[in-house]
């Protein structure tokens, strides 16, 4: 057994290393990465004054609102409509594949392995690959969208009905109730709020994610985004932005809100 | 002679009725009338969206026939390329370095960030003021934080490092605080009737009470963070791996090395990811 003033010099070691061990990192990547710290931190007061004077929406660029807000509108669509596709396909394979209601261990394991498999190959592959076969279009965006989401929602889904329905489901067994009964009776209904919380932050999610492969795919806002950014017309590149940041708070309350509601 | 109708009265039994109404199954809650809402909601976008998606008048057949055929070549036949295997790992320290110092940034400025903005610890009106500039700062997208800094710093690793700070700070700030949050107002009131200053308290009671949540959404955000500092490079032009990826799959069409890029991409996440659930075991444990 150790004093309490020994344990408090080892903590003190300890932290005091973890700290310098960080510390070592930041200054070797810094230093690597040719990040000089202080005027990179400094150009940030800069960076901002520079978007008061420059991003500044003028009376040219609130004639572009239309156009922004029916893109926005597009690109929102678009989130929403891959986010949905997806979270139908996963609910199939994770009932399929979780360890409460699927087949056998196997399936389990081979599932998991592709939701991994789906979930890592970065964004902008998938963008990228499917621009070559799918041209650009929104089809592409859609694409792009819907695989890396299937990825995310297949573990999280499965996750979902083993931690929430395990029980339900086997009160429903003990009565004699048929497989499909007991998913359409027990699992479904048990796991429908956290299922559509999570599909509500996977459109948000997906809402920002559109943007990036708007502008790799030349599709809804990130189109128009880098349209007005490699035009240097900044001006309607702030309108497009403070477009982007009120459609994501008001999704953002708005699921929040649903959340408090359902959950 | 007893008859059954005597049984019946002298036992005050009845034969069974049917019961007048039917039995509610369900009872009435908002809960449920939400879900189908959203659901129909949902999915009545989703049927508009589908049925008037503009596809560039792709033949899906011949389209799918192609894909195929790309993934063939990327899944099945990786092959470093032109680049060779030296510039490519290079790069891809590089992008990981990226996602290792924004993160540090992100967690020291955000926990800073967060300790100010808990409703349980600070004053009520600067905590919502820093919640809703990093709610702003969240809604913008990583991509288009790091562009915006690029007319500043210059295209390259600055802004690239700057913008992706600028969204884990925001992040890391919602997280550490809901967990800051979630501490149980004892600890802190125990330490405060002992007259502890405000950052004793902050780094005796609160720092060791949150700790295994802090070490695990700091990690979160570093998959975040390596996903974005890949995205940032291929549509932004910030250098790593990222970059890479867009001029092997977006200008010299050499899918055999876009195959080679991804299984890179895809071995340093899950190492990411084992380290991550590693380090959240030893803390659990702890």
């Amino acid at each position: 057994m150790s004093s309490p003033i020994k344990f408090l010099a080892q903590k003190h070691r300890k932290q005091t290393a973890i700290i310098a061990v960080i510390g070592s990192i930041y200054v070797l990547s810094s230093w690597i990465l040719n990040f000089d710290s202080f005027s990179g931190f400094t150009a940030v007061p800069k960076a901002f004054t520079w978007l008061g004077v420059n991003f500044f929406p003028t009376s040219e660029s609130v004639e572009l609102l239309p156009r922004i807000w029916q893109k926005l509108i597009e690109t929102v669509a678009l989130a929403v409509s891959s986010t949905v596709v997806a979270a139908i396909i996963a609910l199939f394979v994770a009932i399929l594949g979780s360890k409460a209601t699927g087949i056998n261990n196997y399936v389990h394991v081979i599932v998991r392995g592709i939701a991994s498999f789906f979930r890592n190959i970065p964004l902008v592959a998938w963008a990228m690959i499917l621009l070559f076969s799918f041209k650009q279009s929104d089809f592409t965006g859609f694409l792009a969208l819907l695989l890396m989401t299937v990825g995310y929602l297949i573990r999280a889904f499965m996750e979902i009905i083993e931690d929430e329905a395990s029980e339900t489901m086997m009160a429903l067994k003990a009565t004699g109730a048929s497989y499909f009964q007991v998913i359409f009776q027990a699992v479904l209904p048990q796991i429908m709020p956290s299922l559509i919380s999570w599909v509500l932050y996977m459109i948000e999610n997906n809402v920002r994610d559109a943007t990036l492969v708007g502008i790799l795919t030349g599709t809804g806002i990130g189109f128009i985004f880098d349209l007005y950014f490699k035009s240097f017309r900044f001006d309607a590149v702030g309108m497009t932005i403070l477009a982007i940041i009120i459609v994501v708070i008001v999704l953002e309350v708005l699921s929040n809100q649903i959340r408090k509601v359902i959950l | 002679m007893i008859t059954r109708g005597d049984i019946q009265n002298v036992s005050g039994y009845k034969k069974p009725q049917p019961p007048e109404k039917k039995v509610k199954l369900r009872k009435f809650n908002w809960s449920r009338v939400m879900i189908y809402a959203v659901m129909v909601v949902l999915l009545s976008v989703t049927g508009y969206t589908l049925t008037h998606l503009d596809t560039a008048n792709v033949k899906i057949g011949d389209a799918m026939h192609g894909l195929v055929m790309t993934l063939n070549q990327i899944f099945l036949q990786p092959r470093a390329g032109s680049d060779g295997i030296m510039p490519l790992l290079s790069a891809l320290g590089i992008s990981l370095l990226l996602a290792i110092m924004t993160t540090i940034i992100g967690a020291v400025i955000g926990f800073l960030f967060a300790v100010i903005a808990s409703r349980n610890l600070t004053n009520a009106y600067f905590g919502a003021i820093i919640r809703v500039v990093m709610a702003v700062i969240r809604a913008i997208p990583t991509i288009v934080w790091v562009l915006i800094f690029s007319i500043v710093c210059g295209l390259g690793t600055n802004a690239a490092i700057l913008g992706l700070s600028f969204h884990s700070i925001a992040y890391l700030t919602k997280a550490y605080s809901e967990s800051i949050e979630e501490i149980d107002q004892t600890t802190i009131e125990a330490l405060k009737v002992t007259g502890s200053k405000f950052w004793v308290i902050v780094f005796q009671a609160i720092w060791p009470t949150i700790i295994a949540s802090l070490v695990s959404w700091t990690f979160i955000r570093l998959e975040i963070n390596f996903a974005n500092a890949i995205a940032v490079g291929a549509a932004a032009g910030a250098g790593g791996i990222g970059y890479q990826l867009f001029v092997a799959s977006g200008m010299s069409f050499d899918f055999h090395e876009v195959g080679f890029i991804v299984y890179l991409i895809i071995g340093v996440t899950i190492l990411l990811e084992f380290i991550a659930v590693k380090l959240r075991q030893m803390y659990i444990t702890k």
